[in-house]
């Protein structure tokens, strides 16, 4: 794709603003149908409806009336705050998830740089969110906001371990930590998958992987940063209108960056399930696309199914089930990776 | 050890079967009513909006005196017997007029005794439920079918009918009087005090019947 967009504008630096607008066209579309399909997926596990009426069809434009009336909302900055560091945390949090996006392959045909360490780079970047929070947590002056930017720390800083436990597997698998070499070594039918070589290890890993993941993007049951019965919004109780915004859709954009790197590790990415039919970069994105959004709608079923965890226990699952398990995975596929080679 | 393990198996199968529960439900039609959209047809003796046929209604004040709260106010005008204001649907004579019958929905608390009493069965409650208004002086329902012209000049006949009643009542006082007198008039000699028998000269003329 860059070089089609180099052959067609000979204006490099245009091609490269234009390569790293393109992730943004589709995560900003993507945080205004999520959070409205996660509406209706809560809705219709609780034999409610959830949004009917904005915009005629089952209430479609309801989270675009949402976000043109957060531009709407006065920019309020409290009194007591760190005003620098209060301005600059949502940016950092957005720019911290949207930076993942550049390795992130979407298709055969576009990835934002693909450069050879790109799912190392994609685990380190996003470690760039926590400081985020943590900034917005301590700039908002709030003892609410702060409890949650410190669980936040604590809990990514616990589960970042397993995390990159499990991935450790899929490269030792695969031998790259090139995402779009991963997926091409997963080309051909579903069973080429690595969620289903190694058996058990990599499915295991994949279980860690998406636990931890959860807790990582600080989605329900691993949700206490934000636990909204406890701590009012988190870290980010004392934001509003598009500063609020801002730290919401890289909430999304977080979500569908795991979702998208567990789809990618283990489930194909681009692939099509079908080997060689179906195959091709336009249908790569929507294979790609699909499985990040079947990715979703398991965080959302899981919100919706699970109760929040206690501090303690988010604590002992993360230390002693996962990292344990994810050792033990490690060590199975290393083994195996070396016997049988 | 091995609660441990067991722990790690019960927390990924019950959470499976959490899951299996909201994938029922996400499949169970849900239970909202869409208000404005879709209503639920009421019992059939709901009580709600007040609603009083004027056309029935025989000014009797019955329902106005059991209003726990007063919210139902009530004036009548007594009609002269010349005028015949007709028959209610069950059969009662109506004998006055009602200018005036207003009932204060906002004050209302819907507990239906002013329906119980009514002899002709005129104010009932209905199944309207939306009747919001933006002035609470909306909310006052005037159900009196009069207009204020016929209102008055209902009272200055009865006021004139009833003035030439009185006039008449002391015309034949007088007579009575007159025709009275004579018999007695040798009594007074005699000396006897005030007989109970004898009438007033002249009854005071009634002021028209008004009630407020």
């Amino acid at each position: 794709m860059k070089e089609l967009l180099l052959d067609a504008l000979h204006n490099e630096a245009l091609v490269y603003t234009l390569m790293a607008f393109v992730p943004l066209a589709w995560v900003v579309p993507f945080a205004l149908f999520a959070v409205w399909w996660e509406r209706k997926i809560s809705a219709h596990m609780q034999d409610r409806l959830g949004p009917m009426r904005t915009g005629g069809w089952h209430g479609w434009a309801q989270t675009i009336a949402d976000i043109l009336k957060l531009i709407q909302k006065e920019d309020i900055i409290p009194a007591a705050a760190d005003r620098k560091l209060y301005i600059l945390a949502p940016y950092l949090v957005f720019a911290g998830s949207y930076a993942a996006y550049a390795a992130i392959p979407f298709s055969a045909a576009y990835v934002g740089a693909g450069i050879n360490i790109g799912l190392f780079y994609v685990i380190s970047i996003s470690s760039l969110v926590v400081v985020g929070l943590l900034m917005a947590g301590w700039a908002s002056n709030n003892k609410w906001s702060l409890f949650g930017a410190m669980r936040s720390a604590a809990q990514i800083v616990s589960y970042e371990v397993p995390v990159a436990l499990a991935i450790l597997a899929v490269v030792m698998v695969s031998g790259s930590f090139d995402l779009q070499e991963i997926n091409r070594q997963q080309a051909g039918w579903f069973w080429h998958w690595f969620v289903f070589q190694k058996f058990p290890f990599l499915f295991g890993a994949l279980l860690i992987y998406f636990v931890a993941s959860l807790a990582e993007v600080n989605r329900t049951p691993f949700d206490i940063p934000e636990a909204e019965s406890e701590l009012v919004a988190g870290y980010h109780t004392e934001y509003g209108g598009m500063r609020f915004a801002l730290l919401f859709l890289s909430e999304y954009a977080n979500m569908f960056a795991v979702s998208a790197i567990a789809s990618t590790l283990f489930f194909g990415g681009w692939n099509s399930p079908f080997g060689e039919a179906l195959a091709g970069p336009v249908w790569g994105l929507f294979w790609f696309l699909t499985k990040g959004m079947a990715f979703i709608f398991v965080q959302m079923w899981l919100r919706w199914t699970l109760p929040r965890l206690r501090v303690d226990q988010l604590m002992y699952v993360g230390w002693k089930v996962l990292i344990p398990f994810s050792f033990v995975i490690v060590l199975g596929v290393g083994f195996w990776v070396m016997a049988l080679r | 050890m091995v609660t441990y393990f067991r722990d790690i198996w019960d927390g990924l199968v019950t959470v499976l079967i959490g899951m299996k529960v909201t994938w029922r439900h996400l499949f169970t039609p849900a239970v909202t009513i869409q208000y404005p959209d879709v209503k639920l047809k009421l019992p059939e003796r709901a009580r709600n909006r007040l609603y009083v046929n004027m056309d029935d209604c025989i000014g009797c004040d019955q329902c106005s005196a059991a209003c726990p709260v007063d919210c139902i106010t009530i004036e009548t005008i007594k009609s002269t017997p010349d005028v015949d204001l007709g028959l209610t649907s069950v059969g009662t004579k109506k004998r006055l007029y009602v200018p005036v019958f207003d009932i204060d929905i906002a004050k209302c608390c819907y507990c239906a005794l002013c329906v119980y009493p009514c002899p002709t069965e005129c104010i009932k409650m209905t199944d309207v439920y939306e009747f919001s208004e933006f002035e609470r002086e909306n909310l006052i329902y005037r159900f009196a079918t009069m207009t204020p012209a016929e209102a008055d000049s209902a009272r200055t006949k009865l006021a004139t009918y009833e003035k030439e009643q009185a006039a008449k009542k002391a015309a034949a006082a007088a007579a009575a009087a007159k025709v009275a007198l004579p018999a007695p008039r040798p009594a007074p000699p005699a000396g006897a005090p005030a007989s109970p028998a004898q009438p007033p000269p002249a009854a005071p003329p009634t002021p028209p019947e008004q009630k407020g």
